[in-house]
């Protein structure tokens, strides 16, 4: 990743590498105009735009792969094959865009006609976007912070799931609190489900050295079954109802809509402040600045005097409650209650979030939007199209390829290297 | 200078190891005392538990085990406290494996005869299911064994495992061939490990990363396509045929050890064969010796003129074809149908596994018998009527698979140079 100022903030902790050709002398920043800044941040946005666009593509062939209508008349018929496949796509990919933006011509005469019906319905699509976008930050982040920190949290899953599990108990059990306590009270509570979830990796990594992946992956599996249990206890499932569903939280504890009427709610906000907070923390606090340096280089960090125990509990913590949080704003925000696998792998998208983010928190925000689309349009698309939601899993897998390895872009799109390839790597093997 | 001479001091990581005895010697004692309260006061004093060794038309018929139920909780009780109390004052030194094995046998056995406690257990049936539930452990263990000893992580197992029991159940029913099934799952797991291998030998992609791509894209596009053509066409693509079981002459007539591993399916047979071809091939041959010395030292081994690339390149696309046949035991091998993440983890298993088991075939094989057992208690135990609620049960592997990481990843130690891509200079 082209993280310019990562690596001068920390080029005095780095060892110094074999000899390698990479110590071209470091061009001044300053003495660049400030031109050149906004030529770096487009190439900052390119190579993730192009990964997408070639993740679409792939995307595309394997809608029309799997047809068999198709296929068919590929045999007889290549010239209308070729258009008819177009069409499929191009039908696919705009339920999908209208899924998640909406109408372009709605959006306009709603716009003018200022008829607040038209409105609502015009802006329906953005607010479900906003909807899956608020967990995806939240989930992103987590899942960018314990990156920074050279930690891979496969598990921000469960820990969402343990949020929303937390957040819904706290939502229920306290009655009559004004809701300028209790929503606050029920969003930590989130926080502190996730944060109980992310410390249990943290714990082992830095005790045991257990690698936080797997035991990340067995916690997901653990907490489904946690939840299935828990909504079927007396204490935890609604009155009269047979199947596992929670009580209802109480009105305090609701996330309000940003509109009424629309399913957006202040979850965004939530999110918004969290990424302003990751942001500080891991750039502006000196316990930021530990995470940052032994995630880039865990040898050095400790010759500082740093702790990598603590910075591996302390950063798995936080990114446990992030996780938390988002578990807690769909909840709150939402339908209000808790029933199984509500989550449609927010903390899996969140991997992919924070990798097409850069690890940074405003890189996490706009890829959070972006998925969060995603995400909104595939309902709509195959309610449309009948092209199953999954094809959005396929690309976010295929974004996540393109991403990790640009110079498989560069090479399709053929694009010359930048000056510092940065190759980084953080598996460090399973036993430190 | 009147410094006292020096008494023998202990380095840090004594202390430490120190430490870890005693608080496994606390641990040890605490659980007698669990054993005791769970397993031997909740049951009567008279119950009694039987374990059926032979199913009823076994040729040669064993008496059924009988043993009294909280007798045999206090007995077990006070031998892993004794254990206990050793390890607290004196330690086992470098017997402390052993003992923890045997700690934990007691742990199990006194669990079993409490569940059985006034009812009949089929003790052969419980390890023939052990035996089945590892197979596909094994296999995620056995294909990670050959990755990681030449230096690349592999986490798409999972991936790999669901790639072949998606394409095997799609093959077989579409020829009405289980065998051309197998065949087109070892294809595929191959193709997907020749993907990963791309990426994290020539692209140096995180191999971590490059390995949880292959597992979503496995899972979003078996997804996909169950709902696009398993669907719709589920006589068609969806109906495999089976792989029975082949009961071997004699041998499957032994009690007890004869349904336990001689009467599976082919499958199981393969895994066994697989498991010693790889170990002796790994630790006989020149070949294993130069795949060892690309995973510890790739530089070294360059040196010498190994071809560290295409070491790394065929092991990996071997891993792969390992890994696509144990995921087609999943469909053809087991429940026929193929569903949407029907592997459930048993990938990431595979790999605690491999790691319990010391980078090794066979004791990867060994270690996924654990978690084979804990899986097969579990569906056990969801037959009898006990008060434990089922979903704890379906905890048991995961949190195995936690217990055994955390416990022992420590002291295990990986190739070292795995993980880390190769630059030939």
């Amino acid at each position: 990743m082209a993280d310019e100022s990562r690596h001068q903030e920390l080029e005095t902790t780095e060892a110094p590498a074999s000899a390698e050709p990479a110590a071209s002398p470091p061009v001044p920043e300053a003495a660049e105009a400030s031109g050149n800044r906004v030529l770096s941040a487009l190439r900052g946005i390119l190579l993730p735009a192009l990964a997408l666009l070639a993740a679409f593509a792939v995307g595309a062939i394997i809608i029309i792969v799997t047809d068999f209508d198709l296929l068919g008349q590929w045999g007889s018929d290549p010239i209308g094959a070729i258009g008819a496949s177009w069409s499929s796509v191009m039908r696919t990919y705009g339920a999908l865009l209208r899924g998640s933006i909406g109408d372009p011509g709605a959006l306009f005469s709603a716009l003018f006609s200022a008829d607040w019906e038209a409105l609502r319905r015009a802006f329906g699509p953005l607010s479900e976007t906003i909807v899956s976008a608020t967990p995806l930050i939240l989930t992103g982040l987590s899942v960018a912070l314990a990156f920074r920190v050279g930690l891979f949290n496969i598990g921000a899953e469960g820990q969402l799931y343990l949020g929303s599990l937390f957040a819904v108990i706290a939502g229920f059990t306290f009655v009559g609190m004004p809701w300028f306590i209790h929503l606050p009270i029920a969003v930590a509570a989130g926080f502190l489900g996730g944060a109980v979830w992310g410390f249990i990796p943290g714990l082992l990594k830095a005790r045991t050295g257990a690698h936080e992946v797997i035991v990340t992956i067995m916690l997901n599996f653990v907490s489904y079954n946690l939840i299935n249990w828990a909504l079927k206890t007396e204490f935890v499932q609604r009155e009269g109802r047979p199947d596992p569903i929670s009580k209802i939280v109480e009105p305090s504890a609701v996330i309000p809509p940003l509109i009424d009427g629309l399913r957006a709610h202040w979850g965004i906000v939530i999110a918004l402040l969290a990424a302003v907070g990751v942001w500080w923390l891991l750039f502006r606090s000196t316990k930021g600045f530990e995470f940052r340096a032994v995630g880039f280089n865990p040898r050095a960090a400790r010759y500082a005097g740093m702790s990598i125990s603590w910075a591996t509990v302390l950063s798995m913590v936080t990114a446990g409650g992030l996780a938390g949080l988002a578990g807690a704003a769909v909840i709150l925000g939402g339908s209000g209650t808790l029933s199984p696998g509500f989550s449609p792998g927010y903390g899996f998208d969140g991997i992919v979030v924070a990798l097409v983010g850069a690890t940074r928190p405003l890189g996490v925000v706009a890829a959070a939007f972006l998925f969060g689309a995603l995400r909104a349009g595939a309902t709509p698309m195959q309610a449309a199209t009948g092209t199953p939601i999954d094809i959005v899993v396929v690309i976010q897998a295929l974004v996540i390829m393109f991403i990790a390895a640009p110079a498989l872009v560069r090479a399709i799109f053929r694009i010359r290297a930048e000056r510092r390839m940065g190759s980084e790597v953080f598996a460090k093997g399973w036993g430190s | 200078m009147t410094a006292a001479p020096a008494a023998p001091v202990m380095t840090r990581a004594e202390r430490r190891l120190r430490t870890r005895q005693r608080i496994l010697g606390v641990v040890y004692l605490l659980l007698a005392v669990g054993m005791v309260l769970a397993f031997g006061v909740s049951v009567g004093g008279d119950a009694s538990s039987s374990f059926g060794l032979t199913a009823p038309t076994a040729p040669i018929a064993l008496p059924n085990l009988v043993v009294p139920s909280a007798t045999t909780a206090y007995l077990l009780a006070a031998v892993v406290a004794f254990a206990g109390a050793v390890q607290l004052t004196r330690g086992f030194g470098t017997r402390w494996a052993v003992v923890l094995g045997l700690v934990a046998f007691a742990f199990v056995f006194a669990f079993l005869t409490w569940v059985a406690a006034g009812q009949s257990m089929n003790l052969t049936g419980l390890l023939e299911t052990t035996v089945q539930r590892s197979v596909p452990i094994a296999f995620g263990a056995l294909s990670g064994v050959l990755c990681e000893r030449a230096g690349v992580v592999n986490i798409a197992i999972e991936g790999m495992l669901l790639s072949g029991a998606f394409v095997s159940a799609v093959v077989a029913s579409a020829f009405d061939n289980p065998w051309l099934g197998m065949l087109a799952a070892i294809l595929v797991g191959g193709l997907l490990a020749a993907l990963l291998a791309v990426l994290a030998i020539r692209y140096r992609v995180d191999q971590i990363i490059a390995g949880f791509f292959i597992n979503i894209l496995v899972a979003g596009l078996t997804a996909f396509l169950s709902v696009r053509l398993l669907q719709p066409y589920q006589n068609e693509l969806n109906t495999p045929e089976r792989l029975g079981p082949i009961a071997i002459p004699f041998l499957s007539d032994i009690p007890v050890l004869g349904p336990v591993l001689f009467r599976h399916n082919i499958f199981v047979y393969l895994l066994f064969g697989l498991i010693i071809v790889i170990h002796l091939g790994l630790f006989y041959t020149r070949w294993g010796l130069r795949v060892r010395a690309v995973g510890e030292h790739p530089k070294a081994a360059d040196t010498v003129g190994v071809n560290v690339y295409w070491v790394r390149y065929s092991n990996v696309i071997m891993g792969g074809m390992v890994a696509g046949l144990g995921g087609a035991f999943f469909t053809i091998g087991s429940t026929g149908g193929f569903e949407r993440e029907m592997t459930a983890g048993r990938g990431y298993i595979g790999l605690a596994a491999m790691i319990f088991g010391g980078w090794n075939p066979i004791g990867g094989f060994l270690a996924a018998l654990v978690f084979g057992f804990a899986d097969a208690i579990q569906s056990r135990l969801s037959i009898l009527s006990i008060a434990i609620p089922s979903e704890f049960l379906l905890m048991v592997p995961y949190v195995v698979t936690i217990i055994v990481v955390a416990g022992l990843v420590g002291r295990a130690r990986a190739p070292a140079a795995d993980g880390k891509p190769y630059v030939k200079e």
